[in-house]
């Protein structure tokens, strides 16, 4: 096969680049050049890509640089933006591997005559009975990120490849260091690509939106305090409200930007056993209801549900148990009751409950 | 490397290894060879042999000129502020960027050839006069992407009417293959080459300045180049940079009538493709670019298959990273952004045949068809 591997100049990607010349595939590497502002963290620095060209080059393959920072900033950092304004918490990582990786790319790779997209991905794509690929949780529970690429369906599953997906993050390593690698050790990224770490996300959404203060009230609706900037108040925090410390440990537990009002209660306050999710993607491309299990983030743990469909792109979820509110925007991944396998994913909604659904619970 | 110039430069690695500014016999044998490169320099270029300076290329050059004019001006406590266009390389665009935030940078748009739009410098420099001081204005010779040929003896009136103290700088770095440096010489006060784009080897360049032409020097030290320009010789370098510039200049006037023929065969060939056109009429440009803009692709996709079938192309400048930038030329020429994403430049020069181009014609046509049926709808 001839595969393009997206190297961000990690290990994982350096080692799946290795791994597909093991098997005698002829492979050639190119990074992503997404994001075109300042940065200090995420994979798109000069020397990530210094160091995706420079495992290339050992490697003997091939390595190109592909600049796709105008739909990154369409795809990814405005809407990201745009979310913020709204009250809502979005998971950029995921956008960009909805829009990014799993769409431009494999375009790209398709018109310029590649068989399959590689990542580094840990998570493993396993056929079941009627032939057809499903994302697997990676071999690596602590490091799994089938979530992360839970949007894949249909002929994307066909044409993608996640050679490290069965390993621990420490035999990847271990065969970095044995390859003689220079990523061997190179620490895990963690923050948002595009967000510096001087600064953070207060710095960044305050150059792009204009912040606005806030009432404070509790679950009554009695004004308890003010906060500088709504549009950065997320459903579950308890610092920065100026609330910290107060007699009763107090929790946001419900953020609205139009009427600009954060609301602050118990921890029991906090509890839903409702979910409805929206702009669901199914493996099999079509929706069912029944028993799952939902990870509602990266590494969070996932939790039994019932699932009732509405339509195609929605469904309402109920725990089996209540849990913290899910700030609206995040990614919900229905897995199998086993937890083995992604059966779908979508987007948590402001509201607990579909109006139309019967059995829903706020 | 032209081999002129390799032959020239292998002495210099060896056998005469000595510095030049020492005082021995050594070094006397490679004073001299500079003494007679710089000869030799000064004739191709038109000047005096006391005008030509040897440097690292031309962005040295460039920042030399720019950043040398203004602090001359600064160093007086003046108001000073340096012009370009909008679609110089970046060797002088950063430069006069980077004064801007401090008032001391203009950038002036260009037609839609990618030339400086003569009218709005002249009134830019008519306002700036009255301000302060102009200290230089860099008008490229010929345009780096798109091959244009700037018209250095109106933009010379413009600034010698408009601003009378400016110094007029040009990189000229896309020019001397092709064109007859005398006269852009005659028409400045400080010009720019770099030794790779005839032959020579990288990393050398030649500056010509102007008896008479006061800046401040980039880089001080041991006062080589008559104190323009410190550092030890790099005397394998000047000697094969010169040894290129004559050869080059031998046979321009053959070369590029040779060339200007394959070029529009080649520009023909790729308009036949369809949705192609040429960005310069070719009477405008330098023949040994093809600058194209092809509708309804990614030239960063386009690139990848010219380079597996052994075509080696570029598109525009790449970042640090290696990406694909789009290109501030073409948009201040004018060219929509989806557009220049379909822009393909191809170089010809004194290697290249008319069986390259029909080849390359070829290979362009198969990639581009490709690319358009695997464009999403």
């Amino acid at each position: 096969m001839k595969v393009l591997v997206a190297m961000s100049g990690g290990v994982d990607s350096s080692v799946a680049a290795a791994l597909m010349q093991r098997e005698g595939h002829h492979v050639v590497g190119v990074t992503m050049r997404l994001w075109g502002g300042e940065s200090d963290t995420g994979c798109c620095s000069v020397s990530d890509v210094d160091d995706a060209r420079r495992v290339a080059q050992q490697l003997d393959i091939d390595h190109l640089v592909f600049n796709f920072s105008d739909d990154f900033q369409e795809k990814v950092v405005d809407p990201y933006v745009h979310a913020h304004a709204t009250g809502v918490t979005p998971n950029p990582c995921i956008e960009c591997n909805r829009s990014l990786k799993f769409s431009r790319l494999t375009e790209r790779a398709d018109a310029l005559g590649f068989d399959a997209v590689v990542t580094g991905h840990h998570a493993r794509l396993v056929p079941n009975a009627k032939g057809e690929m499903r994302v697997h949780r990676g071999g690596d529970a602590a490091k799994d990120q089938s979530y992360v690429v839970h949007m894949l369906t249909g002929r994307e599953l066909e044409r993608t490849l996640f050679p490290v997906g069965h390993m621990t993050k420490a035999e990847v390593r271990a065969l970095a260091a044995e390859l003689g690698l220079r990523t061997a050790s190179k620490p895990d990224s963690q923050d948002v690509c595009f967000i510096p770490t001087t600064g953070g996300r207060e710095t960044f959404l305050g150059k792009r939106i204009p912040f606005h203060s806030g009432r404070v009230v509790d679950t009554e609706g009695h004004d308890v305090g003010q906060v500088e900037a709504v549009e950065l108040v997320t459903i579950g925090q308890r610092r920065g409200i100026g609330l910290y410390k107060t007699e009763a440990k107090r929790f946001v537990v419900d953020v609205d930007t139009a009427s600009r009002t954060v609301v602050v209660g118990t921890e029991g306050d906090l509890q839903r056993t409702g979910l409805a999710l929206h702009s669901m993607v199914w493996a099999g491309g079509t929706p069912e209801s029944g028993r799952f299990r939902v990870q509602c983030s990266a590494h969070g743990a996932s939790m039994p549900c019932a699932v009732d469909v509405i339509d195609g792109g929605r469904v309402q979820v109920t725990l089996d148990e209540p849990h913290r509110r899910i700030a609206p925007g995040q990614s919900a991944v229905l897995f199998d009751e086993s937890d083995a396998w992604v059966v779908a994913g979508g987007l948590v909604s402001a509201a607990s409950a579909w109006p139309a659904s019967v059995g829903a619970t706020a | 490397m032209r081999p002129e110039a390799i032959a020239a430069m292998q002495p210099f690695l060896a056998d005469v290894y000595a510095n030049p500014s020492g005082s021995h016999r050594f070094a006397r044998e490679a004073r001299r060879a500079i003494d007679e490169a710089r000869d030799a320099v000064a004739a191709v270029v038109g000047c005096k042999p006391g005008e030509v300076i040897f440097n690292g290329g031309g962005t040295e050059g460039d920042n030399t000129a720019i950043f040398g004019a203004v602090r001359r001006i600064q160093a007086t406590g003046g108001a000073a502020a340096a012009v370009c266009s909008a679609a110089e390389h970046h060797a002088v665009l950063h430069c006069v960027e980077h004064l801007t935030p401090h008032g001391a940078g203009v950038v002036v748009g260009t037609n839609g050839e990618g030339s400086i739009d003569v009218a709005a410098l002249a009134d830019v420099l008519r306002r700036l006069s009255a301000e302060g001081t102009v200290p230089v204005v860099s008008v490229m010779a010929v345009n780096n992407e798109v091959g244009s040929i700037t018209r250095l003896d109106e933009v010379a009136r413009v600034v010698r009417s408009a601003a009378p103290a400016a110094i007029l700088h040009t990189d000229a770095v896309q020019a001397a293959c092709w064109l007859d440096l005398a006269p852009i010489t005659a028409c400045v006060d400080i010009l720019s080459l770099s030794s790779h784009k005839f032959g020579g080897p990288k990393g050398c360049g030649i500056m010509f300045e102007r008896v008479g032409v006061d800046i401040e020097p980039l880089i001080f030290g041991g006062g080589q180049e008559r104190d323009r320009r410190s550092g030890t010789h790099n005397v394998a370098g000047i000697v094969a940079t010169a040894a290129a510039l004559v050869a080059t200049a031998a046979e321009r006037a053959t070369e590029t009538a040779r060339i200007a023929e394959l070029r529009g065969e080649l520009i023909a060939g790729l308009v036949a493709i369809g949705g192609v056109r040429a960005t310069i009429a070719a009477e405008h440009s330098v023949p040994g670019i093809a600058h194209i803009c092809i509708e309804g692709i990614e030239n960063e996709a386009l690139l990848f298959l010219l380079d597996e079938a052994g075509l080696c192309a570029s598109a525009a400048s790449a970042c640090a990273s290696g990406a694909l930038e789009p290109s501030h030329g073409l948009a201040a020429m004018g060219v929509p952004r989806e557009l220049a994403r379909g822009a393909l430049r191809l170089s010809l020069g004194h290697t290249t045949t008319r069986s390259d181009v029909s080849s390359a014609i070829g290979i362009i046509g198969t990639a581009v068809n490709r690319l358009r049926t695997h464009t999403r709808a």
